[in-house]
């Protein structure tokens, strides 16, 4: 799929969570995505980021405007070289938490997603891929 | 450290976020509503969320939490100002914040926090 833009951050402070949100904001608005869309993606972003601060002990994001024929959109890629994830199924029900949140981030990114997927090995870290397009 | 500046107006506090907050200014002016709220007894609060672009769950638990704390120390919170594209992405995220009174902007805020306070008053006069 041709991507137009791709920029990479790093995730290490809650600052960087706060850069996220901003350029991931920068990048909707260059891929034409509503406001409606806009906020949506902005929220993902902010859960899977913090999610690659608090458990993966930090990693980068990846931020590409795609297109595929005519359409246009925002695929945003977290990666880390955490502890990765023992149960993924568990780990995505509304509610599961090992921390002190209310274990909504996973899930919520995904409704607020057209497309997410989610890797992890144990040992090894997670990789959580979304992406939103032009409505 | 930063912190988010709270007003006194009267019997009530009111809070304006401005900026896009990193997850320890959130967690700072919870601690300082708090205690001003004791410190002016204070008998509403209002947060003022109209700048936010987005809430997310950090966010949401921390207004979830002001106005937990607040009515247990006997203030009311209202977040006012609450973008409509932020309400819908808060549904389905999958946060009600259904212990949070919200309202559509400070004016009526203010009313919700003012015909509580005339309770409070009157109560006081008997
Ligand atoms: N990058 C990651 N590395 C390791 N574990 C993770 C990672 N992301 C999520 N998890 C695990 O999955 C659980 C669920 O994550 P989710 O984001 O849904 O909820 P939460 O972060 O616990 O709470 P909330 O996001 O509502 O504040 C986490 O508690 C954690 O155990
Ligand atoms: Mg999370």
């Amino acid at each position: 799929m041709p991507t137009t833009r791709t920029d990479r951050l790093d995730i290490r402070s809650s600052d960087d969570v706060v850069k996220v949100r901003q350029q991931t904001r920068t990048m909707a608005v260059e891929a034409g995505l509503s406001l409606v869309d806009q906020t949506k993606i902005i929220t993902a972003a902010s859960e899977l980021a913090r999610n690659t601060l608090d458990y993966g002990g930090g990693g980068e994001i990846c931020l590409e405007v795609i297109h595929d024929g005519s359409r246009r959109g925002l695929r945003l890629t977290f990666e880390d070289r955490g502890p990765g994830i023992a149960d993924l199924a568990q780990a995505m029900r509304d509610g599961f938490t090992t921390g002190s949140g209310l274990g909504l981030g996973l899930g919520g990114a995904k409704r607020l997603s057209n497309e997410f997927s989610i890797e992890s090995k144990l040992g090894i870290g997670t990789k959580v891929t979304i992406a939103r397009w032009k409505a | 450290m930063d912190r988010i500046p709270i007003l006194k107006l009267g019997h009530a506090l009111l809070v304006t976020i401005q900026v896009d907050m990193h997850d320890r200014l959130a967690t700072a002016l919870e601690e300082d509503l708090t205690s001003k709220i004791v410190a002016v007894g204070a008998k509403g609060v209002l947060i003022d969320i109209s700048a936010l672009e987005i809430v997310d769950s950090f966010m949401g638990r921390m207004l979830d939490n002001i106005a937990a704390v607040s009515r247990i120390l006997d203030a009311e919170t209202v977040v006012v100002g609450m973008r409509p594209a932020v309400a819908i992405t808060l549904v389905e995220l999958g946060l009600s914040l259904s212990g949070v009174k919200t309202a559509l902007n400070v004016e009526r805020g203010m009313a919700l926090i003012q015909s509580r306070l005339e309770e409070f008053n009157a109560d006081d006069e008997d």
